[in-house]
């Protein structure tokens, strides 16, 4: 029964409970400069700065590695080889050993670290690295995803997924498209670069302030690199100046590096990579080959499908094969694909080795899926969203995955609905139409696309959280839990759900920086599980320590459990007593009841079994759709978006605020990844697009100004995560593909959309105005008559499809 | 002349000697000042989290200031001299609280992971200090040297919509700025340039032309220092000790932007910002290509001089000015000379300029009432980017026929530099689609463009060829939309 008195009374609303806009801890240090990243903590007496010494080819044998001069350049303490590791040299997270801290004898890709300087500043460190006197013997040098494949080079074991007979379906098929997608790399252009700064303890221990999404794994690693045990090491992250997967496990080395020199020299050292070293020396998101077969019937509904990715790993298998995994898990994206076979092979070249990045092989399954729903479209003479919706997730018989899990929450109906509703899309395709056809020059495109992404880490295993609360004498409290803050909100959205808990404002909680020393055995903040993870865990442990107050109160005041109520600031007794929450802490605390707890979460319902690629790797799915216009000069190549918008659905929001701005920028960013973030590497496999002046993410321009969005008010979760709200980090990010179909839609009106664009990633003016130069020549060549050979021709990444596609049948590569 | 740099660091004064003349302001402000609030990014002057404001001494409005952002990165220490600089450290209230641009960066949830906001908060302080601004195009340009990854902007568009603006006209706010003034001058009171003898290297800070082409006969091999927009990356990037840098920057009689006799005429320390209005009434395209060309932060440091002398192969201003006709004007010690922009460029990386000789001041002629002039920048992204291709036409029409044309690009060769077969092509021609394609064959006999991360030889080749296209339907069917950004003059 609701006291009215806790209406009326403004005291007793909750200031930053779950569901507020609660703006970001971090923003008023943001804004003044005063948040404090690693590189702005105040140094301690005889702080030592590190550089990496890079390697000069792409693939070889150290013939000669003379580091005098190095060593006595001016500043110089210490230079690091391999043979200065004293403990186990290698970082790899997923313990394949093929990951040095620094290579014994041979170099794997163009600037790989060779060696590290310590000296007494940063610019002597790096001008040091200048003066190494390195020779090699060459040896070839795999630079390419095609040749990976003809030279069987894998980091690890393909893989296969599969349901029903994919074959036959695609036999008796009534319509088959077939080509090849070519999806590119992208760097995470975090603002703040790789850092980490490690301080000398006692015992030889060491302490590193470390700019990481996972604490846990470096200090397991760095003690591994120490040759220490695991408790010899702590690592603390406060803040990240972003992540976006780039931190997950590429923070090691830099790490690695640190800690040894601080172990050897007692000395605290400091490791910050220069923006060009940091693009050059740390792994992006992959790059894909999509080959594909599909089938389909004359209303566009796919009834088979074979598809083939070959995924650029890099040099080591880092987190390789769980990124190809997850894209085998968005090959279907929102569809139902009937029988399919999809096959994965992980390659290693001799460039950078490939990480997480934002989405983790998702949107590279998903774009491929999304491009051929706009050509059986353009196949059929049919509006791509109607091909769409024919081939979404329906009820039982089109609602089990490939790899056999059935769908049971898809909201996606729904939210085309709403959509469809909000955008007038018909109205505006249509107008669109009118437009291209008499606009020679600028065209216009416009498309919608769903999201829908699976929420869990496929390793089962990493789905656990931790979380310590302490509550002090005066009611205030200590937060602590395993997630990292790297700009996305989650720190406040965990202190929002404790607020809550606790039925105390906001400004009571004490957000404190990720410590392994607090909070044990973490998993990454990744996999957008953050807030549903280590929210559910910092519940818990407010839960243990509110339940013990109720027992206290319970007892002392002489009043039944179940009559004992927290609400806004204070803990009513049944009606015996009405305590603040600070005098109830006080009183428990001259009781003798412990007020610190620590709370675990472990994600229920998921399994999943790899050997059979069948389960239920997902707890749930996040779902959203985009719709993006745009305008494509032809003479160019040049485009820009011109409107978008979004509903997304992220259940009942723990913070409306913080949501918007990740669907926003997920968005900006995949809308970056597909149109002029392009990774270009040379002949010689030295990567030439490391640094803001060659690499573009979007500017601020690049934003459309009429940008709608709009969380999915009917949003709710079905499972029970915290307060039933729905992961948000990575999902908007693939609602941009929107963009480049949209883009593709344009380009496909130069031809009167009777060719597929075939519009590989990025879309850069370069490989816009390549598509339609080729589509205009199609339509000429059609207008002389020869229309089936035009066709046939195909594009691009449709050419020689036919024989392409024999071979993923039995793939030239082999399984 | 002097040995102590003298500058306010917000409204303390410092007067700093014994400084390695190729220090950062970044380094400057984090390692001596321990000021950490201003971050690096990039160190390459492309990212804007260094984002700080300079203020200067309006010499045209006694007792005002002027403001302008740069990328404290690649500017060194001893350019700040005479100036105020101000960081994200400065612009608290005295009782702590935010600004009204740090405050509406909270309210609209403009930050999240925070490293890019103090640069942010910098530019829209900016924003501020001009009395605000609500133009979401001007609002792009003011941003477009800053790079967030994490908002995709949109808060932030809304916090520069919503921060207001200073009251310029404010009695506080103008005795607050003339104070600063009359410090600066004060400060400033002897007048005399700056030289600077560390171990690190000698710097010199000449106040007027003659005294800078005395310096520059002396140390022949001396580093001109204007912007160092590129300059600054010799040292960032490349390691490179400049010994000795002659700055060039505070030179106050190469500044000028004037026009006489119809000719345009800018002094080799003008900064593009300071450019940018006249070289948009030479011509719209030219205005919006210098808008274009690198960020605010970059505009308001580099000058149109050293885009010229530093020889690069794109531009952006070279092909544009080459177009137009453009002459430069080359000093060494007392002897000028005069030569067309287009001579200047040798070859790669090599230009007709003596040791010791210095760029004074470009000649721009104003195209005739005829003549109508397009230039066309294509890169990857619209903002800040280096261009791939650079297309500048200045063509002048008679009875459907080209009486004259003069075509220039930069991104096509080692050089900026003239199309000259599709110039023969066109001129005399008529003006229409026949001349076009032969035009257009003409282009690839006057280029072997190469291949590289901008763009493929291929597609550098094949844009050229539609800019002309471009050209053309613009100048016959002035219907057609023709421009996704920028807006197509009507005239000139």
């Amino acid at each position: 029964m609701a006291d009215p008195c806790d209406i009326t009374m403004p005291e007793n609303i909750l200031k930053g409970g779950v569901g507020t806009a609660s703006k970001h801890d971090s923003g008023p240090k943001h804004v003044t400069g005063e948040a404090v990243y690693i590189d702005d903590i105040v140094e301690p007496y005889g702080t030592l700065h590190l550089a990496p010494g890079a390697a000069t080819i792409a693939h070889g044998r150290i013939t000669k590695l003379d580091l005098s001069k190095v060593r006595s350049a001016p500043g110089v303490v210490c230079v690091l080889t391999a043979d200065d590791i004293p403990g186990i040299n290698d970082i790899s997270p997923a313990h394949t050993h093929d990951e040095p801290v620094l290579p014994d004898g041979i170099v794997q890709f163009y600037g790989q670290p060779v060696f590290c300087v310590a000296a007494e500043t940063r610019e002597q460190a790096r001008a040091a690295t200048r003066l190494a006197e390195i020779e090699y013997e060459e040896l070839p040098a795999i630079l390419s995803i095609d040749d990976a494949l003809a030279q069987k080079s894998y980091v690890a074991e393909p893989h296969v997924m599969k349901r029903g007979d994919s074959a036959s379906a695609l036999a008796s098929a009534p319509h088959r498209h077939a080509a090849r997608m070519v999806i590119g790399g992208q760097d995470h252009f975090y603002l703040e670069g790789h850092i980490s700064f490690a301080i000398p303890q006692e015992d030889g221990d060491v302490f590193i302030h470390c700019s990481t999404q996972h604490p846990s794994e470096v200090q397991h690693n760095i003690a591994n690199v120490l040759g220490r045990p695991a408790n010899a090491v702590t690592v603390e992250v406060r803040r990240m100046g972003g992540g976006f997967g780039g931190k997950e496990t590429q923070s090691m080395q830099w790490a690695a590096l640190a800690s040894i020199v601080a172990v050897k020299t007692g000395r605290p050292a400091k490791m910050r990579l220069d923006r060009d070293d940091d693009m050059i020396m740390t792994g992006k998101r992959h790059d894909f080959i999509v080959d594909y077969d599909i089938g389909f019937d004359d209303a566009g509904r796919i009834c088979g499908a074979d598809i083939q990715y070959a995924t650029n790993c890099g040099f080591s298998a880092d987190l390789s094969s769980a990124i190809a995994d997850r894209a085998m898990f968005h090959t279907d994206n929102a569809y139902y694909l009937g029988d399919v076979e999809i096959r994965s092979y992980r390659c290693k070249t001799n460039l950078v080795s490939n990480t997480a990045f934002r989405g983790f092989g998702g949107p590279q399954g998903m774009v491929a899926i999304e491009r051929i729903m706009d050509e059986i479209a353009l196949a059929l003479g049919l509006d791509p969203l109607d091909v769409r919706i024919a081939n979404y997730y329906g009820d039982a018989g089109r609602n089990i995955t490939p790899y056999h899990m059935t769908v049971e929450d898809n909201v996606l109906p729904e939210l085309t609905r709403d959509l469809l509703a909000s955008t007038d899309y018909r109205a505006r395709r249509a107008e669109i139409d009118a437009f291209n056809a008499q606009s020679p020059v600028i065209k216009r495109g416009i498309a919608i696309t769903p999201v829908k992404f699976g929420i869990s880490f496929t390793t089962t295993f990493l789905n656990q959280a931790g979380a310590l609360v302490h509550v002090y004498q005066d009611g205030s409290v200590h937060l602590n839990h395993g997630g990292t803050e790297m700009g996305q909100g989650l720190f406040i959205k965990v202190a929002q759900v404790v607020a809550e808990e606790f039925q105390i404002d906001l400004d009571n909680i004490k957000i404190t920086a990720t410590n392994t020393g607090k909070v044990p055995n973490t998993s990454a903040t990744a996999a957008s599980s953050g807030a549903d993870m280590n929210g559910m865990a910092a519940r818990n442990a407010a839960r243990t320590i509110k339940e013990r107050l109720v027992a206290f109160a319970s007892n002392h005041y002489g009043v039944d459990e179940s009559l004992i109520r927290f609400v806004p600031g204070r803990v009513k007794v049944g009606d015996v007593a009405d305590v603040s929450f600070a005098e109830l802490v006080k009183m428990a605390y001259l009781g003798r009841v412990s007020l610190s707890a620590t709370g675990y979460y472990a994600t229920p319902k998921i399994h999943y079994d790899r050997a059979t690629a069948s389960g239920r790797p997902f707890y749930y799915f996040a779902y959203g759709m985009a719709c993006s216009e745009v305008m494509v000069d032809t003479l160019t190549g040049e485009n820009k978006v011109t409107r978008v918008d979004i509903l997304h659905d992220v259940g009942q929001s723990l913070n409306p605020a913080i949501d918007r701005g990740q669907v926003e920028g997920g968005f900006i960013q995949g809308m970056g990844w597909l149109t002029t973030e392009e990774l270009w590497w040379d002949d010689h496999g030295r990567i030439r697009t490391h640094a803001p002046s060659t690499y573009k993410i979007p500017a601020c321009s690049d934003r459309p100004d009429d940008f709608r969005l709009e969380l999915w008010s009917s949003g709710r979760n079905v499972e029970k995560t915290i307060h039933r709200s729905k992961a948000v980090g990575e999902p908007p990010l693939m609602l941009a593909i929107s963009v480049h179909r949209a883009i593709a839609h344009a380009v496909a009106s130069v031809a009167g959309h009777q060719f597929v664009p075939a519009l590989n990633t990025p879309a850069t003016p370069e490989a816009i105005l390549r598509a339609v130069t080729r589509l205009t020549e199609q339509a000429a060549a059609l207008a002389d008559g020869g229309a089936h050979d035009a066709k046939a021709a195909g594009a691009e990444g449709a050419a020689g499809a036919g024989t392409k596609m024999a071979g993923v049948g039995a793939p030239q590569t082999g399984v | 002349m002097r040995s102590d740099i003298r500058f306010l660091l917000g409204n303390e004064e410092r007067r700093i000697e014994n400084i390695d003349p190729q220090t950062t302001v970044l380094n400057y402000l984090r390692l001596t000042e321990h000021k950490c609030g201003t971050k690096e990014g990039c160190a390459e002057g492309d990212c804007g989290a260094c984002t700080v404001v300079l203020g200067e001494v309006d010499e045209n409005a006694p007792g005002a200031m002027r403001y302008r952002t740069v990328n404290a990165c690649i500017q060194f220490v001893p350019t700040l001299d005479g100036k105020q600089l101000l960081t994200v450290e400065h612009l608290k209230g005295a009782d702590g609280s935010l600004h009204p641009v740090q405050q509406a960066m909270v309210d609209t949830h403009g930050s999240q992971c925070g490293f890019c906001t103090p640069g942010f908060v910098m530019s829209l302080y900016k924003i501020w200090l001009d009395g605000g601004e609500d133009d979401r195009d001007v609002i792009n340009d003011a941003l477009a040297g800053n790079l967030c990854r994490c908002t995709g902007y949109g808060p932030i568009i809304e916090a520069a919509r919503t921060s207001g603006g200073a009251a310029i006209d404010d009695a506080v706010e103008q005795s607050r700025r003339q104070d600063v003034a009359g410090r600066l001058k004060r400060l400033m009171a002897e007048g005399s340039g700056l030289e600077i003898d560390h171990p690190g290297g000698r710097y010199f800070a000449p106040r007027n032309s003659d005294e800078l082409a005395h310096i520059l006969v002396t140390h022949p091999d001396a580093v001109i220092l204007a912007g160092g927009t590129d300059v600054g990356l010799w040292v960032t990037k490349h390691l490179k000790r400049l010994d000795p840098i002659v700055y060039i920057g505070d030179v106050a009689d190469l500044k000028f932007v004037e026009w006489r006799d119809g000719d345009l005429h800018i002094g080799a320390g003008a900064t593009y910002s300071a450019a940018h209005e006249a070289l948009g009434e030479v011509a719209a395209d030219l205005g919006e290509l210098v808008r274009r060309i690198g960020s605010r932060q970059i505009r308001n440091a580099g000058t149109v001089g050293g885009n010229i002398a530093n020889g690069s192969p794109i531009g952006d201003t070279p092909p544009a000015l080459i177009a137009l006709g453009a002459r430069l004007v080359l000093r060494m010690g007392d002897v000028r000379r005069e030569i067309p922009l287009e001579d200047f460029f040798i070859t790669y990386g090599q230009q007709d300029r003596a040791k010791g000789e210095f760029v004074e001041k470009i000649i721009v002629p104003k195209p005739a009432g005829s003549s109508q002039f397009r230039a066309w920048k294509i890169s990857k992204r619209f903002d800040q980017d280096i261009t791939a291709v650079l297309g500048a036409f200045a063509i002048t029409l008679e009875k459907g026929a080209v009486r004259d044309i003069r075509i220039a690009f930069g991104g096509m060769a080692g050089t900026p530099m003239r199309a000259k077969k599709c110039e023969a092509a066109l001129i005399g021609q008529p003006w229409n689609e026949a001349t076009l394609n032969t035009a257009r064959l003409a282009l690839a006999e006057d280029f072997k463009p190469m291949t590289d991360m901008r763009a493929s030889g291929e597609y550098r080749m094949l844009v050229a060829q539609n800019l002309l296209s471009k050209l053309y339907i613009e100048t016959t069917q002035p219907d057609v939309t023709t421009r996704l950004v920028g807006k197509v003059a009507s005239n000139g």
